[in-house]
């Protein structure tokens, strides 16, 4: 039997409430196989992060159907929380607000692990677990958000969404609030734990270059479509869509 | 000091009441004409360091040493009255955020006569017709009409062309530019980079550039400053620092950029560990303990400054020993 | 900086370190009340219209039926800022569980409850207390709750607001991605962060339960068996040009206690509001 795909969209549609209709999200189909990673690509406005709230079932779509692991994602329902959980995570762009300012880190993480997590063992042991398994500290479990640094918090994000070991993992802009230097520590951890856990990834970005290195494949999206889907490689040396060519074109080069 | 410098800093030391030190002896020069860029990360205190040359510290942060001057000026001790006669009208300045640099409820047009006429003495008619000029020479289409716009009305790359077009109002010897295509999508930068180019052209500006992006800095600037922790790691000549950086850090950031270079099964050149906080005693270079080619008195002894080639300045232990790192 | 240093940073406040000395001064008048007067402020202590300072034993004087002033003060401290502290909880109470509901649900849910939040409003809040107060008859119990059905729409707004906010944030998304209940997510996630601002609104409450409580008590609509300082206030009016001291002593007593609070409450918010925000 084969297993159902990560994620599987058709043709989803979806405006925001109170912009009279205009469709953020005009068309778009997306699929992604069980350990494959789909890099989406674009620039501010254009949709990629309703994209990402629709795949985790944030959002649901005026039209069409998103389906995570064969589950439908925008329902909600007491018997579907928990397997929808495990289906589909994601990690924000913004390190500051994806954490509670008035939880420990430890209890934070603990409350996934309290759902999530295998039954018997210590919750304190595990939390102690993912930590280091994200390049922390097992000491940070007793601190406040505030008290870490952007790249920090992110890892802590991280480590919030792996822990549930979902499926597949929809990276919002991860990196794009961070420091240079701390973005390649991020990324390579990101890379690592998808290897060691099998995770899928729907990885969204405005910068090409940290597209390119993350996804085997690569949407480009505009006004809300995909205009051009390929692979990497080859998108990156014969790109189709002349807004392709134009974002490749706009990159500074390469130092 | 040169005589032909703009813009002079001198041992710069900015910091807390408590001395510790935030910006730590920070010293380079700008020419007429020339774009400098000061390259840094959180925590770099490049952002700092531009807000003390406009008298825009924030109330915690003081002068702890060192001067500046500004057209033969000293700027350190300048009263804020002073300072009036120079902010906007000698030095412009555009910031990173250009919905919130702007007034949302004043139209643009009016923004601008409002800034012409505080520093120029021009009548409400002429200076109108000057926004207009200046619109234009941003390249914003159909100025006349766009002169009664709201800053809402305006796409993001417009609205920094504003904002560009404010700081150039008054003809300033100096243009600042904090980050200013950081919030703008990558298709838009390269055209507000080479407004900034074309404009810095004609003016014969001198444009003090302050950004975390390497590319930026490789489209723009001719010299280039890289700060760490407050310090001055490396400076020189654009093209040279960035085909064959001497510095532990500069080359590590370099590194770390996805390029297209590099092939995806590759793990990314980390740079391992976090800034550290700013602390009361300076000890050793504050890149020790993150950098990979660190030698044992690095933690301990403040690097010395040196000239790996003739324009460019570095301060590494490592540098200093003519080896290469 | 830690959780720790809360304490430190609220001590280093002038005005909260005044704010709340000033308080506590006010609640060792409410205790001492009883056991320094254990006859009560209704006893005849003395001569009628005796000024402060006359009589050794009489250090604040007697009001026109030669009841002690002092005596009044103390146990009328009790009254007012009981009354003030219970209108100010169940306002909280009442306002936290509508902010709450509407706050995290919307929909029909927000319309309803928004829409009888509005309608408390509308009727300017003194005359509904004095309504409210009129037709259930004067008593602690009736002029707390009157007092708590008009202050209890400003917290149920404020803590709409801040869910409304926190709706949106990424870190309940968060919780709500990884399978949490919704119970769990209003009352360990969302609720711990709507507070700080009805913290320091919580004082200001307090402050204007007593200024209301003392407004019908001086009306004549306090509770006729416990005197507070607005009944003083009140009681002295008619005889204000023998003895202006009669209204004085209890208005300065309220004035200082109303202070205490504001002065509380903006130590607060300077203390809390510049720390943990998302």
């Amino acid at each position: 039997m084969t297993m159902a795909a990560a994620l599987e969209a058709q043709d989803l549609r979806f405006a925001y409430p109170g912009t009279e209709g205009r469709l953020a999200v005009d068309g778009v189909s997306l699929h992604i196989a069980p350990g494959q990673t789909l890099g989406l690509v674009g620039e501010s406005g254009c949709g990629k992060s309703t994209v990402a709230r629709l795949a985790c079932g944030l959002l649901a779509p005026s039209q069409g159907q998103v389906r995570v692991s064969g589950l439908d994602a925008s329902v909600r329902s007491r018997a579907h929380r928990l397997p929808l959980a495990r289906a589909v995570q994601m990690v924000f762009q913004d390190p500051y607000g994806s954490l509670n300012p008035r939880q420990r880190i430890g209890a934070q993480l603990a409350e996934a692990l309290r759902l999530h997590g295998p039954e018997g063992a210590s919750l304190a042991a595990q939390v102690g677990q993912w930590l280091e398994r994200v390049g922390l500290q097992p000491g940070v479990a007793g601190r406040y958000p505030h008290e870490l640094s952007g790249g920090q918090r992110q890892r802590v994000a991280i480590a919030r969404a792996v822990a549930v070991q979902p499926r597949l993992l929809v990276c919002d802009e991860p990196v794009s609030a961070l420091d240079v230097s701390v973005q390649a520590q991020i990324l390579n951890l990101l890379r690592d734990l998808q290897a060691s856990l099998g995770l899928a990834c729907l990885f969204i970005s405005h910068d090409l270059r940290v597209v390119r290195y993350m996804a085997e494949r690569i949407a480009v999206m505009q006004h809300g479509r995909i205009v051009e889907l390929a692979d990497t490689d080859r998108l990156w040396s014969a790109p189709e869509h002349p807004y392709t060519r134009q974002l490749l074109a706009s990159l500074p080069p390469d130092l | 000091m040169s005589p032909s410098a703009l813009l002079q800093v001198q041992d710069m030391r900015l910091g807390l009441a408590d001395g510790t030190a935030l910006v730590d002896g920070v010293s380079w020069s700008l020419a007429a004409g020339q774009t400098l860029a000061v390259v840094g990360e959180s925590g770099s205190g490049k952002s700092l360091s531009a807000m003390a040359l406009m008298g825009l510290l924030p109330p915690a942060v003081r002068w702890l040493g060192g001067q500046a001057h500004f057209e033969g000026q000293a700027l350190r001790d300048l009263s804020e009255r002073d300072y009036r006669q120079i902010q906007g009208r000698r030095i412009g300045m555009i910031f990173q955020e250009p919905m919130t640099s702007l007034n949302p409820v004043m139209r643009i047009g009016d923004q601008l006569v409002e800034v012409l006429r505080c520093h120029l003495p021009l009548s409400a008619r002429a200076a109108r017709d000057r926004a207009v000029e200046l619109l234009a020479s941003v390249q914003i289409p159909q100025p006349e009409q766009r002169i009664s716009h709201y800053p809402h009305q305006m796409s993001g790359g417009q609205r920094q062309r504003v904002m560009i077009a404010m700081a150039l109002a008054c003809d300033p010897a100096l243009l600042l530019a904090d980050e200013p295509t950081t919030a703008l999508d990558v298709t838009v930068q390269a055209d507000i980079l080479q407004l900034l180019r074309e404009q810095q052209q004609r003016r014969a500006l001198g444009v003090l550039l302050i950004t975390h992006d390497l590319g930026v800095v490789s489209q723009v600037a001719d010299h280039v400053v890289v700060m760490y922790a407050g310090q001055v790691m490396e400076q020189g000549p654009v093209a040279q620092v960035l085909s064959q950086p001497a510095h532990p850090y500069t080359q590590g950031l370099l590194r770390a950029r996805p390029s297209g270079k590099l092939a995806r099964s590759e793990r990314l050149h980390e740079i391992a560990g976090m800034v550290a906080a700013p602390t009361r005693e300076r000890l050793g270079c504050p890149f020790a303990a993150r950098c990979a080619s660190a030698l044992p008195q690095c933690a301990r002894e403040q690097p010395p400054v040196v000239r790996p080639a003739p324009e460019r300045l570095a301060a590494c232990w490592l540098v200093s020993q003519g080896a290469a790192p | 900086m830690t959780m720790n240093t809360l304490p430190r940073r609220l001590l280093s406040s002038l005005t909260f370190v005044v704010g709340t000395g000033l308080l506590l001064a006010m609640l060792v008048m409410a205790l001492l009340g009883p056991w320094l007067y254990p006859q009560g402020p209704w006893t005849v202590a003395g001569a009628p219209m005796t000024w402060p300072g006359a009589d050794a034993a009489l250090p604040l004087g007697t009001d026109a039926l030669g009841r002690d002033i002092l005596a009044g003060l103390l146990h009328g401290a009790r009254v007012s800022l009981l009354i003030g502290a219970a209108a100010t909880a169940v306002a909280l109470c009442v306002g936290i569980v509508v902010g709450t509901l509407t706050g995290y649900f919307g929909g029909w849910v927000d319309d309803l409850l928004m829409r009888l939040t509005d309608a408390v409003q509308t009727v300017p809040p003194f005359l509904l207390a004095i309504v409210v107060v009129l037709i259930v008859n004067p008593s602690v119990a009736s002029i707390v709750g009157a007092i708590a059905l008009i202050s209890w729409p400003t917290v149920a707004r404020l803590v709409r607001a801040e869910f409304m906010r926190l709706r949106e944030a990424d870190f309940v998304s968060a919780c709500r991605l990884m399978g949490m209940r919704p119970a769990r997510i209003i009352f360990v996630q969302m609720l711990p962060n709507a507070i700080p601002p009805i913290v320091v609104s919580s004082s200001i409450m307090v402050a204007s339960a007593i200024l209301i409580e003392s407004g019908l008590a001086f009306l004549g609509l306090g509770d006729p068996n416990v005197i507070s300082w607005g009944t003083m206030v009140g009681l002295g009016r008619s005889d204000l040009r023998a003895g202006w001291y009669l209204v004085v002593i209890p208005g300065l007593a309220i004035m200082l206690s109303v202070l205490a609070l504001n002065l509380l409450g903006d130590g607060l918010n300077d203390a809390l509001n510049t720390r943990l925000s998302p």
